[in-house]
């Protein structure tokens, strides 16, 4: 690589990239070695939100960002998880 | 660019040629001057709300005796139709899309919204959705007749053309969604100097709150329409139970976006009110913060109260209990705006003018329809009034009576501005007056059928329902009486109404402040904001 | 166009892509929720079905798609040092990248279309409820990334274009990042999609 992208941001993002690797090589073990036995489906989850909060913070740049977008992008999340959630109260009591 | 503009427009207003193209059509469909693109918005959402007023009026007149005017058939095609053009096309787009786009940038200070080629790009989403939807009504096979909730499994099994009017609803959800979108960015980048969050005026305050509704909820309907086409097309079995589906999930995510659509269509609507009560009774706006953040309190509580509209469709007990509850809280920031309005007139010096007089009937209107929402909030009433014309009756009061009338509040306190004219006066009295009681006789009748029982969407009925809908199609006529009156004398002034000075309402905010109609760049310099929006305590001490 | 003359800051083009952003989570969201409400119905089904998932190409394919999510990241820093070629060979690596994850996914789609596994086929149809929705929320699912994947190749393609021409600049990067942003979210959605059609066995 040339010179210029030697610089920090450059070797973070190859960090990343890599840690992104490994967790991938994580999840694909967690799933086929049955690792967590019955808590698999949980586990590749929360690997996969792993991998998405890299994904963010590093290369989306959300890390320096002000708090406007962090806090709309919680909103987001949230207001997801409460429509699938409401929606659960229906389907599991039903 | 600039400058050969700046020589042009000196003087002139934003419906001068710009020169740019030969045709003047083609000029205002490529403008991305907000106020051209609200103004086209205007005169498309007027049209067709007069198309939709036309089909109910011919359903009600139906009613009168089912069957001499149109087959089943025909009266499923009405209603959907009427409901589809009134919904999508005329009062979820209707106040942010017209008097947004004009008086949003205005009112903060701007000169035009943050993105104004996605802004023309929403224009454009929205005239082809429409082309869609009108579609749908020729091409070949026959009219949607599945009422304009799409509801699954029907919407997926009727030969009717479903695709096409769904699809145009799809690109109307985008048009909306690059709307909302374009006003959360312009009011969050592009207040004018001194124009701190809490000198905006009520009205910028609920575009917000709507605009945030706008981006979170439609994309939930888009994907929801998008699985009744692939289930048309490649039979994906999402909502069909012979496949594993659930119909009651399509009532889940349909609702989803159509309950927080209640709150785009009612929000803005109470930002109109909420700048119209100020100005006629020459007062501040009492509990301006406390109108303020209602606005996004009922944006936020009104995400998760859908399953309101689902009682009787065989959804858990938990469920619905939960509902319920989570509804009857909207009605507290909503009753916060009632109480606030109200208070704002108290020893107020009231100017009577037409404005007002739709504003008032908007808080008539609009109580007796949340209160009514109340009623069939609570779950007991609900599961025997849900399939009636009681629905029908709330929902009247709550979208003609609430967003309807402010619309017509709207266009009265705005036409100087927008027109530079100023309309009769006395006509638009006379022309609210007969749609004021037309609407009353009109929609009331329909709260007494309901509690007796009579169905909604029914093609028929038993002969001891006929006096009250004999009753409602007279109020009917004199709805459409004033309706005529009140846009015919709008018509006319543009066209012949005197000249309009820049403030004729002694008003406070912004958009008063600048010539009528408004020119190309709305300010010659921006301008610096140094107190809240209604400031007529001076006055008061005068 | 007097209007035209008004261009709003980096900021505030940066947060009507977030907030585009935000109302794809919830488009994608609507299918989630479907997932996960048929997933809690018909739980053997979706392992069954998942377990009838190339697991090799899979991951393959989520390696394509982060390491193209690296190489745009790296796209945009070498912009704001000013080297355009070098960026707009980054920029190429990622459509190249992309190209590659939409190949994987036809040879996946087509082998599972000529074993006779596609929405409303008298085979799937035969195999039960819970596996038509598990193949009907794949195919939708993965289709509709795949689209957001083309239409992201196209958009590059776009900025390779203008940062040969120059208008996309050290002090102009803000429709390059703004690209990077949904590519990035495109990414996301994958990591979201692997484990729940590759890894539920």
């Amino acid at each position: 690589m040339q010179n210029p992208l030697r610089e920090s941001a450059a070797r973070t993002y190859t960090a990343v990239w890599l840690a992104l690797l490994v967790l991938l090589g994580a999840t694909l073990a967690v799933a086929k070695l049955q690792l967590l036995a019955r808590f698999s489906a949980l586990g590749s989850l929360v690997i996969a939100s792993a991998k998405a909060g890299l994904v963010l913070a590093f290369f989306m740049h959300l890390k320096d960002e002000g708090r406007f977008l962090k806090a709309t992008l919680a909103l987001t999340v949230c207001v997801l998880t409460a429509l699938i959630g409401l929606t659960f109260v229906d389907v599991i009591y039903r | 660019m600039t400058l050969k503009d700046e020589h042009s427009s000196a003087e002139a207003d934003f419906y001068g040629r710009t020169g740019k193209y030969r045709w003047v059509v083609a000029e205002w469909m490529m403008s991305t001057d907000h106020k051209r693109i609200g103004v086209m918005y205007l005169m498309a959402i007027l049209s067709f709300f007069s198309v939709g007023v036309v089909l109910g009026f011919m359903i009600r007149l139906n009613l009168l005796s089912p069957g001499w005017l149109m087959d089943q058939q025909t009266y499923n095609e009405f209603f959907t139709l009427h409901g589809v053009i009134q919904i999508f096309l005329f009062i979820i787009p209707g106040i942010p899309v017209a008097f947004g786009n004009i008086f949003l940038p205005i009112l903060i200070g701007a000169q035009d919204v943050a993105f104004p080629r996605i802004n023309r790009l929403s224009w454009w989403l929205y005239v082809a959705g429409a082309v869609l939807i009108l579609a749908s009504l020729f091409v070949q096979g026959r009219p949607p007749d599945t009422g304009w909730t799409f509801y699954a499994p029907y919407s997926i099994q009727t030969p009717a053309n479903i695709s096409t009017a769904v699809l145009g609803v799809f690109v109307l959800g985008f048009s909306s969604i690059l709307t909302g979108l374009n006003f959360v960015t312009t009011i969050h980048r592009m207040r004018a100097p001194g124009m701190r969050w809490f000198r905006m005026p009520a009205f910028p305050w609920t575009l917000y709150a709507t605009g945030w509704v706008q981006m979170l909820a439609t994309p939930v309907l888009a994907i929801t329409l998008l699985f009744i086409v692939l289930g048309r097309f490649f039979g994906v079995g999402f909502f069909d139970p012979s496949r594993g589906g659930d119909p009651i999930l399509y009532e889940h995510l349909f609702w989803m976006y159509s309950h927080p659509a209640v709150y785009i269509m009612v929000l803005p609507a109470m930002g109109i009110i909420s700048e119209i009560v100020p100005v006629f009774s020459r007062r501040v706006l009492f509990g301006y913060t406390a109108i303020c953040l209602s606005a996004l309190a009922i944006a936020a509580v009104g995400y998760f109260v859908w399953g309101h509209h689902m009682f009787t469709s065989g959804m858990s007990d938990t469920a619905r209990v939960i509902f319920s509850f989570v509804s009857f809280l909207v009605a507290v920031p909503t009753g916060v705006k009632i109480f606030n309005w109200v208070s704002t007139l108290y020893r107020g010096s009231i100017a009577l003018d037409s404005p007002l007089v739709f504003a008032l009937s908007f808080i008539f209107l609009f109580s007796i329809g949340g209160l009514s929402g109340l009623i069939i909030g609570a779950l007991a009433p609900n599961l025997h009034l849900h399939g009636t014309y009681f629905i029908v009756g709330h929902f009247h009061y709550v979208m003609f009576g609430g967003a309807g009338f402010s619309i017509l509040a709207g266009l009265h306190y705005w036409f100087p501005k927008i027109t530079g004219r100023m309309y009769s006066e006395k006509y638009a009295k006379i022309g609210w007056l007969s749609l004021f009681v037309g609407f009353n006789i009109l929609y009331f009748s329909m709260f007494v059928l309901g509690f007796q029982g009579m169905p909604r969407r029914y093609f028929d009925y038993p002969p001891e329902y006929h006096l009250n809908h004999v009753v409602s199609t007279i109020g009917s006529w004199f709805l459409a009486v004033g309706l005529v009156i009140i846009f015919a004398n709008l018509i006319r002034s543009v066209f012949r109404g005197g000249k309009a000075p820049a403030n004729p309402w002694g008003g406070r905010t912004l958009e008063w402040t600048i010539a009528s109609p408004p020119p190309h760049e709305n300010f010659a310099s921006p301008p610096v904001v140094r107190q809240g929006p209604y400031a007529y305590e001076e006055e008061a001490v005068r | 166009m007097s209007t035209e003359t008004v261009s709003i800051d980096r900021e505030g083009k940066k947060m009507g892509m977030w907030l585009f952003l935000f109302t794809e989570i919830l488009f994608f969201g609507g299918m989630f929720l479907l997932y996960a409400v048929f997933r809690h119905r018909f739980p053997a089904d979706f392992h069954r079905g998942a377990a009838g998932e190339s697991l090799v190409l899979g991951t393959v394919n989520t390696a394509v798609l982060l390491t193209s999510s690296f190489t745009i990241a790296l796209a945009i820093a070498a912009i704001r040092k000013g080297e355009k070629i070098l960026s707009a060979r980054l920029q190429a690596a990622t459509i190249f990248l992309g190209i590659v994850f939409l190949v994987i996914k036809y040879f996946e789609w087509s082998a599972k279309i000529a074993a006779g596994i596609y929405p409303n086929s008298p085979v799937l149809l035969n195999l039960g409820k819970g596996e038509t929705l598990f193949f009907g929320l794949y195919y939708v699912m993965t289709g509709l990334h795949g689209l957001h994947v083309l239409v992201g190749i196209a958009v590059i393609a776009f900025m390779v274009h203008f940062t040969r021409k120059g208008t996309i600049g050290r002090e102009n990067d803000a429709r390059l990042e703004n690209t990077g942003l949904y590519w990035h979210f495109v990414d996301i959605v994958w990591i979201y999609l692997y484990p729940l059609f590759y890894l539920v066995t």
